[in-house]
């Protein structure tokens, strides 16, 4: 009777129950919705630690820089002889160099022995991360310019720009033969590794694009990031200066973590290699490492920064927390915005049940009045009502797990790219192209030291670019799992039955002589 | 059956309604009584007394050794499921449910299993004649069989009392008379006692003891 009831009642109150039903379906959709893209964009950014860190890294070990050391932007000194001069006196000038990357510092590698004998630690790899830059150029030669401007030039005029005689001919070489420079830099990032550590650290998410990847025994080959080796048009078997040193290249390598993404560095070569050309024996600047047991990844945490006080001591929740970019802007709409609507919209579907609900009891008034008069308990007239709300619930928490589905499949079919970077990527300089620029006379006076330090080239050189080489783009993809469609139901369920209880109660209030007498 | 002693109900509100007044009444065993009077008299308040729907101001209602108005709310539901049949004047079926189905609810807080339940709901039907509607919603019978409907789930848990209220308030001439004797052939049959509130004098002189009710007062009708 209980079923065969309540379906005559659902179907003959078709329009409540569709209008009930939607707005639960609406609402559990919502949260579906929610729910699928907020642990999809915890999996992309789980994706971008994975490769900035590499997969299985619980905690990382740095050290931040001492302020005003560390490495940073270089400082490049020539004197007055510094590289070739050509027959006009022109002087080309190169000089690389291989720093710790600027806001961090490197640390003594017997940390790594430390932090390997820490409990449950089931694995470490350590890691020197360099920014290499090289700095080319043109310089004219200075003397013979103070030596024309002695001899009756302007002396405001600058190099190169006027003669004697306020013609041209007295041009003393540079780049463009009438005094002025180009000057050009490049950076790239260097990270030394040991090949033999492959189940934790960065060599965890590269595969073999061309070539091969470092192989333990390697002293000096140099493995490079797919994308930079193409924007810098490097082949395998070519070199590479680090650091002033040309270093064979032996291979390329992609990201695991998708197609296109570029990797945490730009080179990769033997940290024994990397330590030998920055001058960093026995120096690393980044440990990672692996805890057996999520549970015991804090306890590590705490045990290494006991153990390494001056270290910086990052578990990957907090990592995930320095995710920037438009990952971080849908993670935080995600958390608020979304999170809010799906309330407010639940609230408002739950309202709608409970009203729907009550509304039809105070509308069957005689009819359940006349079921408690031949002898309805008070429970049983109130699991009546209450199971017509819950069936009603349910009905909408399929239709909103459909829905969500759908509106899961449309956000996954829609292919959003996310870009997410690690804000403990440090610090990188302007690209390749970003430093040549011609000079107009703003050297400064080309004495013995040299001159300055190298502002005059122009262009972003010693700005900052904001972590720019750990930037990972990911596509969003937004899974739906047993569990959010089981919460789904779930929370419909409750929905129908909060409805059935305030409805319920209603009914059970409802005294059978008072029901039959108002509407006799 | 019934022995009501010194029965007041007092309806407080805005205006207090003195529906019964020290009402001291009995019924016998297989008896078919009319209840007749003006409206407001307190001719359905006696009747929600008899059938336990309301709980007195003060007084007893006794019904087969039990006080009516002393039972707790789970025995006196347990009393109207088991022994009081009800019959109303708007029939009060419920819309959704069959025939049949709309006379087995009267077996369900019985605990009647749901085959039997089937079978005695179509064999009451059938005695009120209406078997072959079994399977037809309220809304698809007539005035006179929606009543016939009610008086099967009244009947169908075969209870010691009817109570009618008004059962032919709403129904013409030929149908009431259909139902009157439907109901003098249940009372005959079965040995039911039947209370029966009723305006109708004509249904009221069917009855074996007429009783009249005024200003929540009872006396015997000539």
């Amino acid at each position: 009777m209980f079923l065969t009831y309540l379906r005559r009642e659902l179907r003959h109150r078709r329009k409540q129950t569709t209008v009930v039903a939607v707005g639960l379906a609406v609402a559990i959709a919502l949260v579906m919705v929610v729910s699928s893209v907020s642990s999809g964009v915890r999996d992309a950014q789980a994706s971008v630690l994975e490769s900035v860190y590499g997969v299985g890294t619980d905690v990382t070990v740095t050290q931040a820089g001492a302020p005003g050391g560390g490495g940073g932007p270089g400082r490049f000194e020539f004197d007055a002889e510094s590289g070739e001069a050509d027959e006009e006196g022109t002087r080309s000038l190169d000089q690389s160099q291989l720093t710790v990357e600027r806001g961090s510092s490197s640390f003594d590698d017997t940390a790594l022995t430390s932090i390997t004998g820490v409990e449950h630690v089931s694995g470490a790899a350590a890691t020197l991360t360099l920014s290499s830059t090289s700095f080319s150029g043109e310089m004219p030669d200075f003397e013979a310019m103070r030596e024309q401007m002695e001899s009756g030039g302007q002396p405001g005029a600058a190099p190169g720009e006027g003669t004697q005689d306020g013609s041209d001919d007295g041009t003393t070489g540079g780049a463009d033969g009438a005094g002025g420079s180009a000057f050009e830099v490049d950076s790239f990032t260097v990270t030394g590794v040991d090949p033999a550590v492959t189940a934790v650290g960065p060599l965890t998410t590269l595969e073999v694009a061309d070539g091969r990847g470092l192989e333990d025994g390697d002293t000096e080959a140099a493995v490079l990031d797919a994308t930079y080796a193409e924007t810098a048009e490097i082949a395998v078997g070519d070199t590479i200066d680090v650091g002033g040193t040309d270093v064979e290249v032996v291979g390329t390598v992609g990201s695991t973590t998708g197609d296109g993404v570029a990797t945490a560095s730009d080179v990769y070569v033997p940290l024994t290699l990397a330590q030998e050309l920055a001058d960093l024996d026995g120096q690393v600047t980044d440990v990672y490492v692996a805890v057996d047991s999520a549970d015991n990844v804090d306890a590590v945490a705490d045990a290494i920064a006991a153990e390494l006080p001056d270290a910086s001591v990052s578990t990957s929740s907090d990592l995930a927390g320095d995710v920037t970019g438009s990952l971080s802007t849908a993670s935080s709409l995600v958390s608020t915005l979304g999170t809010w609507l799906s309330i407010v919209v639940l609230a408002a579907a739950f309202g709608l049940a409970i009203l729907f609900t009550v509304s039809g009891v105070n509308r069957r008034t005689r009819e359940l009045g006349t079921l408690k008069a031949i002898g309805w308990s008070k429970g049983r007239v109130v699991g009546q009502v209450a199971g017509e709300s819950v069936v009603q619930g349910l009905i909408g928490g399929v239709a909103g797990v459909a829905l969500g589905a759908l509106a899961v499949l449309g956000i996954n079919l829609a292919g959003i790219t996310l870009t997410g970077a690690s804000g403990a990527g440090g610090f990188s300089f302007g690209g390749p192209d970003a430093g040549g620029q011609a000079g107009g006379g703003q050297l400064p006076d080309g004495g013995a030291s040299g001159g300055g330090p190298g502002a005059g080239g122009g262009g972003p050189f010693g700005q900052v670019a904001d972590a720019a080489s750990s930037a990972v783009d990911v596509v969003l993809s937004a899974p739906v799992s047993v569990w959010i469609v089981v919460a789904a139901v779930g929370l419909a369920v409750l929905g129908g039955l909060l409805a059935g209880v305030v409805g319920g109660w209603r009914a059970a209030r409802l005294r059978p002589a008072e029901a039959l007498r108002s509407l006799a | 059956m019934y022995q009501l002693t010194d029965v007041t109900k007092t309806y407080t509100g805005k205006r207090t309604v003195h529906a019964l007044q020290s009402v001291d009444l009995e019924i016998g065993d297989g008896e078919l009584v009319a209840i007749q009077g003006p409206t407001g008299g307190g001719k359905s308040t006696l009747l929600q007394m008899l059938g336990g729907l309301d709980r007195p101001t003060s007084g007893r209602v006794v019904l087969a050794g039990d006080d009516l108005a002393r039972l707790s709310d789970g025995a006196l539901t347990k009393a109207r499921a088991k022994n009081l049949g009800f019959v109303f004047q708007h029939y009060n079926l419920i819309p959704t449910l069959t025939a049949v189905e709309n006379v087995g609810t009267a077996l369900v807080p019985l605990g009647v299993p749901a085959a039997d339940r089937a079978r005695r709901s179509l064999a009451a039907l059938e005695s009120v004649g209406l078997g072959e509607r079994a399977d037809h919603l309220p809304g698809e019978l007539s005035g006179g069989q929606q009543q016939r409907v009610a008086i099967a789930r009244a009947l169908v848990k075969e209870p010691t009392v009817l109570l009618a209220d008004e059962p032919t308030g709403n129904l013409d001439e030929a149908t009431r008379d259909e139902i009157v004797e439907l109901l003098e052939v249940l009372w005959k049959e079965q040995g039911l006692t039947i209370v029966m509130v009723t305006h109708d004098s004509a249904v009221a002189r069917r009855a074996q003891r007429r009783l009249r009710i005024a200003s929540g007062k009872v006396s015997e009708a000539a």
